[in-house]
């Protein structure tokens, strides 16, 4: 992914990429496309390199940054239109540290507005399409990042999208890429429109496991902005990449209980074919049975809606330009906001949001002990393939019910990512879901990367061998 | 406060503006007393997407001080809460503040007059931001967002005007003691909600509780207790019943005025601040704040009164923390009677002078300035001028600049009171002192000091005389 070869300019790199990006607008990846700004980076970036001066491990490298990141001076909409007119005077923390490693941004990701989604239908801006199937949703809330990598036309190596539910792993399934939620706190959250406090993370998407590895190495670290950040989850960009994993047998649960009722056959055939693969990886498999499960979503809808509509207060119609009527929140956000004041209001609030707290603390416990017995747990990462644009799009509780495998490892706070399993008969992407415990980052990436190289092309296709 | 029929019951609840560089959650400046509005603003108090709180380390040391100037338990585990409300001056649409766990638990504050209130808890929060109306327009300025408050909230162990009013002033002391706030009234750092009901004398229940919320000074504090005791007691004699509200108080009409009744008390939706972690102290923490907590007011009162001095000498220098901490160093260094007289000095003389503005004079000049008082080189008037110009050197070198020195040399005085008895103007009087009639003596003694033009030592000039003639 690096600009190793210096065979071509960042200037020649960052203009390929806007040509691609504009010769795909049909998928409406993007919300804006930061074009003068990026070749002026660009540009940047190549002088110092005639220079001969140090630049970052990913110097001239072009990549998508999904619209709920602030940038210096660009408009920064979440894809809600109550913040059409919002230009950041500030810069997130991530995006601040790839700048510093040279990475370009070229356009703000279209996404579900807020974070509000599984499949990028809510966006004020448009629905993103799927890469493999336009008729097919792009899955969300990362929707726009994910296709900015995963389209064939090849825009960028990376993007930046970010993971409250399952907003980067969701996108990642469905377009067959890789999609990073890290440990919460690992990365800083500055800068980044909150959707639900407690559970928001900067996530990445990248074709293999390798890249996500080192943009997140890139990107992590504790930050003074954020108080909930911390140290040490990553190791630092020039660390040898396999070092986390070191031969060793891992012991991978299979949640069983997600394979059964809700979830397509082809999803569950495809990850057990994987656990299969595992197995003769060297890995030792086991079920591994959490009743708590059942729960998650319900908690997470109680929890996440209730800080949404705290963190949306502030669009109260005096600042931003706009006011709270018509279509400055999209009907979802609309949606969680009725819900999230529901459960905190008196008289709710004890019933509501604080027993869900507490489903919420035996859940992070019932967690903890399957992690005193396996390594990484396994799921599919959605109960189903990229559905039809529209197909789910009448029953929101459809829509809630496809963060059933994605939405526990965000409650409990630890690593999860979705990797590619395989496809469908009719050429869908299948991902799979690698949780680890709470700084097992690395080692989710290590395990993912080990099963890359057992094919031919470095990408997991499916299969048993 | 009682008339036979009715008595009255107050709990306060009194915002403390900390006295921190900076502002609870972000780097903003927080003394905007020479501020342009929003100049001391940052993105994280504007509210902006994606900003998050970082809690100002200081603010908490400052509630912990203030907590221990309360005599109160310091929570080592605490944590800040949402308290959700829209309003033009909040731009996040909600305040941080600490409902659930505060830093600060029971405390108990000792009036002069005996009393004794028991502090419920006390918690730190954000304050908003100031709106002006003007015309069809409201002004936001929001210097003052992100301002770290502690709100120190009673139990209802008032009965008095008087007694609330010296509460309130027993907290601005502790507060600036402590120096955990300035303390400025006139700058809004201390604000105060008084709750009051009324009931028999002995009844069982409390009665209805009417909070007058945001009153700003001590007097208006007494008034609007006096004010709703007597509004109170009115409706209840007309047998008219009344629910609990919200009132404020009308400085220029001099009453409390509605502003919303408990049916319109709005529901704030309370939620943990997940952007927050929960503050844990080290014991080691408190026992530091302990270490570095500057003398309180409590303790210089009681020092005070120790030595002699009067009830109302020791309240007007506590009243000027300065001063009273200047005489702290005083009694230290020296006897009780020329502590009394620094005292009064201080009372008498330099606060009456209004010249609060200039250097209070060392503790080696007040001493060097009593001990030339004693020894007779300077009379006591001479002393109050000298007092007052003391900033510009030491005490004997400002008497001498302005010629105030007693002269008390033996020699010089006897050759001046010679020179003034052999005057034709003192020989009458010579002749009646001779005749044994004293008072002409202090007609004597002032030709010798008008002759000194005020130098001379007037007792070493009477026993002079005395002996000449």
């Amino acid at each position: 992914m690096k600009l190793a070869s210096k065979s071509v300019s960042a200037v020649e790199m960052v203009k390929e990429a806007l040509r691609k990006a504009k010769a795909a607008s049909e998928y409406n990846i993007f919300v804006n496309l930061t074009e003068e700004r990026a070749l002026a980076r660009a540009e940047e970036i190549d002088a110092k390199i005639l220079a001969g001066e140090e630049v970052g491990a990913l110097a001239g490298v072009p990549y998508a940054l999904k619209d709920n990141y602030l940038d210096l001076k660009t408009p920064t909409t979440a894809s809600a239109k109550i913040l059409e007119e919002f230009v950041s005077p500030l810069q997130a923390t991530v995006v601040k540290k790839l700048e510093e490693a040279g990475a370009i941004c070229i356009g703000k990701a279209n996404m579900d507005a807020f974070g509000h989604g599984a499949f990028t239908e809510n966006s004020a801006y448009g629905v993103t399409k799927n890469a493999i199937d336009k008729t097919r949703v792009a899955g969300g809330s990362s929707g726009g990042s994910a296709v900015a990598v995963a389209l064939a036309l090849d825009i960028v190596p990376f993007a930046i999208g970010s993971d409250t539910g399952g907003s980067a792993r969701a996108p990642a399934s469905f377009n067959g890429i890789v999609g990073v939620r890290p440990t919460f706190g690992a990365v800083s959250r500055y800068g980044v429109v909150a959707f639900a406090s407690s559970t928001d993370t900067v996530g990445c998407l990248a074709r293999d496991a390798d890249d996500a590895r080192l943009v997140m190495r890139v990107i992590a670290g504790e930050d003074a902005r954020d108080s909930t950040s911390v140290n040490d989850v990553y190791y630092q960009p020039d660390t040898p990449r396999d070092i986390s994993l070191d031969g060793q047998q891992l012991r991978i649960g299979l949640i069983a209980s997600l394979l059964g009722e809700g979830v397509d056959a082809e999803v569950v055939a495809r990850t057990k074919e994987y656990a299969e693969k595992m197995k003769q990886a060297g890995h030792e498999v086991g079920e591994v049975d959490l009743p708590m499960l059942q729960y998650a979503v319900p908690i997470y809808y109680v929890v996440t809606s209730a800080e949404t509509a705290s963190n949306l207060a502030r669009y109260d119609g005096v600042r931003y330009g706009r006011d709270r009527k018509g279509d400055s929140f999209v009907a979802e956000t609309r949606r969680r906001i009725v819900i999230g004041n529901y459960v905190l209001s008196a008289g709710f609030y004890d019933a509501y949001y604080i027993k869900a707290q507490k489903v919420r603390t035996l859940l992070i416990e019932e967690m903890r002990e399957a992690f005193s017995r396996f390594d990484v747990l396994l799921t599919p990462t959605m109960p189903f393939v990229a559905p039809k644009i529209g197909e789910k799009a009448g029953d929101p509780l459809l829509g809630y019910l496809a963060d059933l495998m994605t939405a526990p490892p965000a409650l409990v706070g630890v690593p999860a990512i979705s990797v590619p399993a395989g496809e469908t008969a009719g050429g869908l992407p299948v991902g799979v879901q690698l949780i680890g415990w709470r700084g097992d980052d690395e080692k989710l990436l290590a395990l993912a990367e080990q099963m890359e190289n057992l094919t031919k092309e470095g990408v997991y296709k499916g299969g048993v061998a | 406060m009682k008339n036979n029929k009715y008595e009255m019951t107050i709990g306060i609840e009194c915002h403390v503006q900390l006295a921190t560089a900076t502002k609870l959650f972000s780097g903003a400046k927080n003394d905007s007393r020479e501020a342009v509005p929003n100049e001391n603003a940052s993105p994280i108090d504007w509210g902006l997407p994606g900003m998050l709180p970082v809690l100002n380390e200081r603010a908490v040391e400052l509630a912990a001080r203030l907590g221990l100037a309360l005599d109160a338990k310091i929570n080592l585990a605490s944590r800040f809460d949402r308290k959700h409300y829209f309003y033009p001056d909040l731009p996040s649409g909600f305040q941080r503040t600490q409902l659930y766990e505060p830093i600060i638990g029971e405390g108990l504050v000792e009036l002069p007059s005996g009393g004794k209130v028991r502090v419920e808890h006390a918690h730190l929060e954000e304050d908003a931001g100031k709106l002006t109306h003007v015309g069809e327009k409201t002004l936001v300025d929001l210097n003052r967002a992100g301002t770290p408050l502690v709100e120190i909230v009673s139990m209802p162990d008032m009965h008095s005007a008087r007694e609330a009013r010296e509460y309130c002033q027993e907290l601005q002391k502790l507060a600036i003691y402590s120096g955990a706030s300035d303390a400025d009234l006139y700058h809004g750092n201390m604000r105060f909600d008084v709750n009051i009901s009324v009931a028999e004398p002995g009844a069982k229940k409390l009665g209805t509780r009417v909070e007058v919320k945001n009153i700003n000074s001590f007097k208006a504090v007494e008034r609007a207790v006096e004010y709703e005791f007597k509004r109170q007691v009115g409706l209840i004699e007309k047998g008219e019943k009344f629910g609990q509200e919200t009132r404020g108080w009308d400085e220029n009409k001099q009453k409390t005025v509605s502003q919303r009744s408990k049916e319109e008390a709005m529901d704030y939706r309370y939620m943990p601040e997940p952007d927050v972690p929960p503050v844990r102290l080290a014991e080691g923490f408190v026992d530091g704040v302990r270490a570095e907590m500057p003398v309180l007011h409590t303790v210089l009162r009681h020092e005070f009164l120790k030595i002699g001095l009067g009830e109302a000498v020791v309240e007007t220098l506590l009243d000027n923390h300065g001063l009273a901490l200047r005489m702290h160093e005083v009694v230290g260094e020296t006897d009780a009677k020329t502590a009394k007289r620094v005292a009064d000095w201080f009372s008498s003389v330099w606060l009456a002078a209004e010249v609060t503005s200039t250097e209070i004079p060392s503790v080696a000049q007040l001493l060097e300035l009593a001990e030339m008082v004693a020894a007779g080189e300077l009379s006591s008037t001479a002393a109050k001028e000298v007092l007052l110009k003391m900033s510009v050197g030491s005490p004997r070198a400002v008497a001498e600049k302005l010629q105030l020195l007693q002269v008390s040399d033996e020699g010089a005085l006897e050759e001046m009171v010679e020179r003034v008895l052999a005057l034709p103007a003192a020989a009458k009087a010579v002749a009646d002192v001779k005749a044994g009639e004293m008072k002409a003596l202090g007609f004597l003694v002032g030709l010798v000091m008008k002759e000194s033009k005020g130098q001379a030592n007037p007792g070493k000039v009477q026993g002079i005389i005395k002996s000449k003639v």
